[in-house]
């Protein structure tokens, strides 16, 4: 039983993390807010007068932001679609016997620890460039024109490169979630003749259920925030064929120094985000109780 | 039961699977091979570079003199373990109380702080910036420490909750009728169970902070700069010189390499905040 004294010595005790994370997320994101209704821009010094929606509506109607949003769509569903389903594949083919198990698991997981800023270069000059890329090269020996990735098809590589990077996650969550999964039941199945397709139709997929839940939420949460792939391979070009909106707010902060517009964007971002955060955090919290 | 496995099934799926994993493994691979190549020679068809070329440990020296790789390095390490540590002292009473002394809002404070986490980095990147410029702690390495710690405060505080929740309550009490202080309780309790959850925490944060490549990439310039930020100098027109990138990509991934590796199954529990067991 808790006594009153450690209830309160308790209360101590989680007081100076409570403080500080309350801190770090109301002072910036009060700031935030409040910026996103002001005409500041570091360029140009002097009053920052309040200015109501105006930054809001010029940061929605500029062209770059609708780009900037389908490609945030296209970017985020991209690598969710192939690191889901490659997952699952991966997932299935490393639960079963072989040999070597264990370093072909190293082996697949090995890109999740690799830097961002590393994977991004490292695909871009060593794999798709198109004179001394292995790619370029693997096309001539082919005898086919290489592709030039960064300038005829952007978009779609950096999603390439991102997947690369999160595939092993997924793969790694799945196969944990699998390894879970009941040996008798699927025995049973099998005695009563069903076969591989309706076993994984009917029992595996509901038991991952949840765990392919869990891992298109939390890459959600960090695939809005990719910033560092773009930035060393295409600085969101060309055009703004690869700026999504981190990059976009990014560019109206820090290079154009338009704090004002920069914090509209940021609202903007933390509202997108919280919509993804609501679903996890109502799975997270059933697990809690659990 | 174990099912019998045919010996050929297994063969399948060891062919099948292994193409895979050296596939995904591929890149890696390929810049610790060029890493030992010249600039020359790293340019070269890839079947040239294996079988036609020499080794040379030339580019190594060459990173390190282009640029003070080593104080890169250092950065990397002192921001990495700096941020972990401090994140330690904060969240190990916060999460000990928790799990120990549960109150009635003990699950809201978790969920709210498990949230702080969601917010997006971009949302508050203007005023951050801007109160890193008024205090001076742009291109700082206490600033960056104190940023990551931050980030990753609420991951620290959420694994070492879940890891003191599976230390039976009991076992504490027992001490405790056996005359055991609170000092004696924490120390010789409490600290040898949870040392491999700890030693656990301590690896994942060490490689999200290592990797972590928002913050470092905008508020540093030349003297704080971590590897993510060096590298990143690395995009063009010296991206180029493959065989440079190569080692100074290596040398960049190696220890968190390593280190993920033995961090495989903690990785699942903290990044999916105890959702998938």
């Amino acid at each position: 039983m808790a006594t009153k004294a450690s209830r309160s010595s308790a209360r101590l005790m989680i007081s100076p993390a409570v403080v500080l994370l309350l801190g770090w997320m109301i002072v910036p994101l009060s700031m935030t807010v409040y910026f996103s209704f002001l005409r500041y821009n570091l360029l140009q010094p002097g009053t920052n007068p309040f200015i109501g929606w105006e930054n809001y509506y010029w940061f929605v109607t500029d062209p770059s932001f609708r780009a900037a949003m389908i490609n945030t769509l296209v970017l985020v569903g991209g690598v969710l679609a192939i690191t889901t389903i490659g997952g699952i594949l991966f997932a299935l083919l490393l639960d079963r016997p072989m040999f070597g198990q264990g370093l072909i698991r190293i082996m697949v997981i090995a890109p999740f620890f690799v830097m961002p800023t590393v994977s991004g270069l490292v695909w871009k000059n060593m794999f798709m460039n198109p004179v001394n890329g292995i790619f370029g090269h693997l096309a001539q020996t082919l005898g086919m024109q290489p592709l030039d990735f960064f300038g005829q098809i952007p978009l779609a590589s950096i999603i390439f490169i991102v997947s690369w990077q999160w595939l092993p996650f997924a793969t790694l969550i799945l196969l944990t979630a699998l390894q879970s999964l009941d040996q008798e039941q699927l025995e049973a199945a099998e005695m009563d003749g069903a076969n591989w397709l309706s076993r994984f139709w009917f029992i595996m997929l509901p038991h991952l259920a949840r765990a392919i839940t869990v891992v298109i939420l939390i890459q959600t949460i960090f695939l809005l925030s990719i910033f560092a792939e773009i930035l060393v391979t295409t600085n969101g070009g060309p055009g703004t064929a690869t700026t999504n909106l981190t990059y976009l707010i990014y560019v109206s902060s820090l290079l154009q120094y338009d704090v004002g517009m920069g914090s509209a964007g940021g609202v903007i971002a933390i509202i997108l985000a919280n919509i993804v955060a609501v679903f996890l955090m109502r799975m997270i919290g059933k697990n809690l109780d659990a | 039961m174990a099912r019998a496995v045919s010996t050929r099934s297994k063969v399948l799926n060891t062919v099948l699977a292994g193409t895979l994993g050296f596939l995904m493994f591929f890149p890696i691979l390929w810049i610790a091979i060029l890493a030992f190549k010249t600039e020359g020679d790293a340019i070269k068809a890839p079947l040239e570079i294996l079988f036609d070329t020499g080794w040379t440990t030339e580019s190594f020296g060459a990173v390190q003199a282009r640029s003070d790789y080593f104080k890169h390095f250092s950065n990397s390490v002192i921001i990495s373990l700096g941020s972990t540590f401090l994140g330690l002292l904060i969240a190990i009473p916060a999460a000990w109380a928790m799990a120990f002394v549960p109150a009635k809002h003990t699950k809201n404070v978790l969920m709210w702080m498990l949230s702080t986490k969601m917010l997006p980095p971009v949302g508050v990147l203007v005023p951050i910036y801007l109160l890193f410029r008024d205090f001076g702690l742009l291109d700082s390495r206490i600033g960056l420490v104190f940023v990551l710690m931050m980030i990753n405060l609420p991951i620290i505080i959420w694994m070492l909750y879940t890891y003191f929740k599976e230390i039976p309550a009991e076992i504490l009490e027992a001490a405790r009728m056996d005359g055991a202080s609170l000092r004696d309780e924490v120390l010789y309790v409490l600290t040898p169970m949870a040392i491999p959850g700890m030693a656990s925490t301590i690896l994942l944060n060490i490689i999200l902070a290592w990797n972590e490549a928002f913050w470092t990439l905008n508020l540093t310039a030349a003297n704080a700069a971590p590897l993510t930020a060096f590298i990143a100098s690395y995009s063009s027109p010296e991206g180029l010189f493959y065989a440079k990138l190569s080692a100074a990509s290596v040398m960049a991934i190696a220890p968190i390499l390593i280190m993920g590796w033995f961090s495989q199954k903690q990785l699942v529990r903290g990044l999916t905040f105890g959702a998938v067991k």
